[in-house]
């Protein structure tokens, strides 16, 4: 088990095309990290670099305090479980399994692969399935098997490939439980590559978020939500995605689309000097104006705006509204769009609400959100105004209390249970 | 699948015997000539009158009349076809790793150039190459045989195995890499279980193909040296002067006929699949 | 979020596009280091032959009196192209090919929807028993129908010496038309298998829901085959007749076999091979080879051009 520093990776094709621009990260031993991105942000070269599939062309990348740049794939004594799982067809459950230890000639008796193939399987709960071939399990079961193959190696660490986006959404919320209660309980360093936030934000201790190549921020899930660094980090975490609306200034006040805001003392010199300015207000810090307290309702804005369509959820509503964007703002939030893999569809702003509300669709609604909340981005370098270090820092700590916390009370069951 | 009605059932019966009629008859019908008597051959029967095995003393027990000739050529057959296969596989394997994993300017000409080949009449090879090898000292001998033997069996087995190694998991490779494998152990342990069949089936297609030929055999050979078994079958002559060579043809024709139909019946699966695979694609 | 999988920068693709780098370099120098000698030696097999026999075509070259060879400019091509023999060859020729061709694809189609269709067990049988035809030697074939239909080996006489025009005393290799008619049969026989494994693999190309949904939409059997599956596999029907007629064009052993072309049997590849192998006139001979050879190429480029069979669909896919 060990600790993994990338210091400046840069990968450069054959072609001068820069894959990776000079990444930087630390990951502490034990740490569960996601890297996560849109496609052809180099998340993924970024992790076969780490494994030694890909070489790297500028950079230090350590593990366990060695730098390991020049080392065969093998000699970093990591483990990868791959998109596709990279089950060898012709071999049983049981032998891919224990191909990592046969390939090391004398050093295990069969005795020994065959307790530790059985270990493995009884944590990922393949015991039934040893003498199979690949071709007769299911995803799940393959993924399985792909994670054994990896917990008998004995690895430094543990890199993840994407290993959930070829399961059913159903299967994919267990094995996602599964890989983090396998993470908590053997405690190895794990790095994690995904294009899907939700896995970025429940599996991760921290997530790096990628951009064409470069890293945009590193912090806990919480960190990412709350204190989002710029207009893509806030953009990609959250689902439904933060809205982003053309605020433009006049004095004290900043005109949204739909709604006048009053710019308090705290936002005021941080607009200095600026016309237009993007504002993100999450889907679910807006309410509906009618659930709202008397008393709470004179500290935000009240506004009214046309639902085009809703959607019902059971436990929320989503509703709807589409806006003119300003052609101002246009051109960052279009390249933002496809940044983020969007579509170009319409602009439409979209609201979470309580299952209970009355709003229903082609009619009017009345709705609150609290400015505090919003969030204010440069137009033009797309930088959050908003950003509050001090309340990033002290959410990071907690977070790292938190994660030490987790994996020593794993330990001490895992203890128990031995 | 469905539970079959009777009368589906029947239809699949009579498909079923209408094919293997077809596929075996001609088979059948000179494997009851190799039976017959030469003195009975005339009657007019299918199956023979009397049931004997003088026409596989002909060709098989010493001192038969065609003796000598079937047991040279039949050598000659094997060996040539055998080495030619070797041959065209090792470089078709080569080539066709090279076609599916890598990037090359040319790739495409040289799978258009295993077509074109496989598309030459092979007649047009004969004539310059009978001139050449009886003055370069080739004609006659196996090694004449064999390089000929290499424009039918390279074509399809460069196109075969590219098909095969282009549906191999190459990520394997990398997979066994992280694992802890040396290059070298992850190509022999993740690679080549996996591209073996592939190998296997196209070498069994080029020595059917190598197996088959008969222009060749007759162009470019005289004498019992290198001469193969189809083109020696077109020279055997009757016990004596008098009678036809039926019998002991349909013998040999037999025998060189049993190891196809055991090939075929061990490995119908492979066979299908090369074939479909390195024909048609896409 | 979106589920579009993640696209890694791929190396072939960012290599074609920069062209001469140095790893695009070394990646090609490996490519043909390996297929290389493949490549040579089929040029070698090959393309050398073909010129060296058009080289010889132009020289009035006999093996019998090698000393008189002599120039002649493309003299041996108006000879072999003012013979009736070489149009009567020719005439033959096509003439099988097409009826072969035209005869495998029928019944090779129906083969190969017996196969597709055939429930599993029956499967594996039927698909050893259709490739056995494949596995066997041509020459053996041409014994077996021969023998066959021999007037003194022969039983088919006998079988079918109720139909009119059939005897006993039939003798079928004494005229043309009898003669090519066992000659075809032969040839149907044993190459039929070919065609009906490449319709096989175009029709387990076409998707099943493609026909359930014409099913759906009230196509019966019929329809369902002539206006889904047929015309959804329009590119392995075009690239199997190409084949077999290319394959038939050389049509050579069963002649040999059967009637060593006597009575008006006699095809082109028979002809070239007689000319030069038998009676020894290399330069004669190898104008016929050479013309034979354009004969391909000229059906070659008609079925590429008239047809647009795409010969190469694995080539692109190999891009």
């Amino acid at each position: 088990m060990a600790a993994i520093t990338l210091k400046d990776i840069v990968k450069q094709y054959g072609d001068g095309f820069l894959a990776v621009k000079g990444v930087s990260l630390d990951i502490a031993d034990g740490e569960f990290v996601i890297l996560v991105g849109p496609s052809g942000c180099g998340k993924s070269t970024l992790l076969r670099m780490i494994v030694g599939l890909e070489d790297i062309t500028a950079g230090d990348l350590h593990i366990g305090g060695k730098r390991v740049n020049d080392k065969a794939p093998r000699d970093r004594h990591l483990a990868m479980v791959f998109q596709n799982y990279a089950l060898y067809p012709h071999l049983t459950v049981f032998e891919n399994i224990a191909f990592p230890l046969r390939l090391q000639k004398g050093q295990f008796t069969d005795a020994q692969i065959k307790d530790k193939v059985e270990f493995a399987a009884k944590t990922l709960e393949l015991q039934d399935h040893l003498d199979r071939k690949p071709a007769n399990l299911s995803g799940g079961q393959r993924q399985r098997v792909a994670m054994g193959r990896a917990i008998v190696r004995e690895a430094e660490a543990f890199l993840f490939d994407e290993p959930l986006s070829n399961l059913d959404a159903k299967l994919r919320g267990q094995m996602r439980t599964e890989i983090a209660r396998m993470q908590r309980r053997l405690g190895t360093t794990t790095v994690y590559v995904t294009h899907d936030q939700t896995e970025a934000m429940t599996l991760g201790d921290r997530v790096a978020v990628l951009r064409k190549g470069e890293l945009q921020q590193v912090a806990s899930p919480r960190g990412l939500y709350e204190q989002p660094v710029n207009l893509f980090v806030a953009g990609f975490i959250g689902s439904p995605p933060m809205n982003f609306l053309p605020g433009e200034i006049s004095g004290s006040t900043m005109t949204l689309p739909f709604a006048e805001v009053p710019i308090s003392a705290d936002l005021a010199p941080k607009l200095q000097g600026k016309d237009i300015v993007i504002v993100g207000i999450r889907p679910e810090h807006f309410e509906d104006a009618a659930l709202v307290e008397d008393a709470k309702k004179g500290t935000g804005v009240t506004f009214s705006a046309p639902v085009d369509v809703t959607e019902w959820l059971g436990s929320e509503l989503y509703a709807y509204i589409p806006f003119d964007t300003n052609p101002h703002v246009a051109t960052t939030l279009e390249e933002l769009d496809r940044d983020l893999d969007g579509e170009g569809l319409r602009t439409q702003l979209i609201v979470a609400l309580p299952s209970e509300t009355k709003i229903r669709d082609g009619a009017d609604a009345e709705l609150w959100f609290d400015p505090a909340r919003m969030m204010v981005f440069d137009p033009e370098s797309g930088e959050n105004l908003t950003w509050n270090g001090t309340a990033a820092e002290a959410l990071d700590r907690e977070n790292e209390a938190d994660r030490k916390a987790s994996l020593e009370r794993a330990q001490a069951r895992e203890k128990a249970r031995a | 699948m469905k539970q079959l009605s009777t009368r589906a059932k029947i239809a699949w019966a009579l498909i079923t015997i209408f094919v293997l009629a077809y596929a075996l008859f001609p088979i059948v019908s000179i494997f009851a000539t190799s039976f017959k008597l030469p003195s009975q051959l005339n009657l007019g029967l299918f199956w023979p009158k009397t049931w004997t095995t003088v026409n596989y003393e002909e060709i098989l027990a010493p001192g038969g009349s065609a003796q000598t000739l079937f047991l040279s050529s039949l050598r000659n057959s094997i060996g040539i076809s055998l080495i030619a296969t070797a041959i065209a596989v090792v470089l078709a394997t080569l080539a066709a790793y090279a076609i599916a994993r890598l990037d090359f300017p040319g790739k495409r000409m040289v799978l258009l150039t295993a077509l074109g080949v496989s598309i030459f009449p092979v007649i047009s090879i004969v004539t310059p190459l009978f001139n050449l090898w009886r003055n370069i000292g080739l004609y006659d001998t196996w090694l004449g045989l064999i390089i000929p033997y290499l424009s039918l069996t390279l074509p399809i087995s460069i196109w075969t195995l590219a098909a095969f190694f282009r549906q191999i998991p190459w990520e394997l490779e990398q997979a066994a890499q992280v694992d802890g494998a040396t290059t070298w152990q992850a190509f022999r342990k993740a690679i080549v279980p996996l591209a073996a069949p592939g190998v296997f089936t196209t070498a069994l297609i080029a020595f059917f193909i190598a197996w088959n030929d008969f222009v060749y055999g007759i162009s470019l050979t005289s004498t019992d040296r290198a001469r193969p078994v189809p083109a020696a079958l077109a020279f055997f002559t009757g016990a004596s002067q008098f009678e036809e060579p039926t019998g002991s043809i349909s013998a040999a024709a037999i025998i060189v006929t049993i190891p196809v139909v055991i090939l075929v019946l061990l490995f119908q699966r492979q066979i299908v699949s090369g074939l479909t695979q390195g024909a048609v694609k896409g | 979020m979106t589920t579009v999988a993640d696209k890694r920068p791929d190396l072939r693709d960012a290599a074609a596009k920069a062209g001469r780098s140095d790893r695009a370099r070394s990646e090609a120098r490996l490519g043909w280091l390996l297929a290389g000698p493949a490549f040579i030696v089929m040029l070698a097999v090959t393309l050398y032959p073909i010129l060296q026999a058009f080289y010889d075509s132009l020289f009035n070259f006999r093996l019998t009196a090698p000393d008189d060879r002599s120039f002649t400019g493309l003299n041996n091509y108006a000879v072999v192209l003012s013979d009736p023999l070489f149009w009567q060859a020719l005439g033959v020729t096509v003439f099988i090919t097409v009826v072969t061709v035209v005869i495998e694809l029928l019944l090779g189609f129906a083969l190969a929807l017996v196969m597709h269709r055939a429930i599993t067990q029956l499967r594996g049988l039927l698909r050893t028993a259709i490739l056995v035809p494949y596995g066997i030697i041509t020459v053996v074939s041409a014994f077996a129908w021969f023998y066959a239909f021999d007037i003194n080996s022969g039983y088919v006489n006998h079988w079918f010496a109720w139909v009119p025009g059939i005897s006993t005393d039939l003798n079928w290799f004494a005229q043309q038309g009898t003669s090519l008619f066992v000659i075809i049969m032969s040839e149907i026989w044993k190459t039929t298998p070919f065609i009906s494994l490449l319709l096989l693999a175009g029709l387990s190309q076409v998707p099943t829901e493609l026909e359930e949904a014409a099913e759906v939409d009230g196509a019966t059997w019929w329809q369902r085959l002539t206006r889904v599956v047929l015309p959804n596999m329009k590119a392995a029907i075009m690239v199997a007749v190409l084949f077999r007629a290319l394959d038939a064009f050389r049509i050579f052993d069963n002649v040999f076999i059967m009637t060593n072309g006597a009575n008006g049997t006699e095809v082109l590849s028979l002809l070239a091979y007689r000319t030069s192998i038998g009676r020894l006139e290399i330069g004669l001979g190898s104008a016929i080879s050479v013309l034979l050879f354009l004969c391909v190429i000229l059906i070659c480029w008609v079925a590429v051009k008239l047809f647009k069979v795409d010969l190469a669909g694995g080539a692109r896919g190999a891009g």
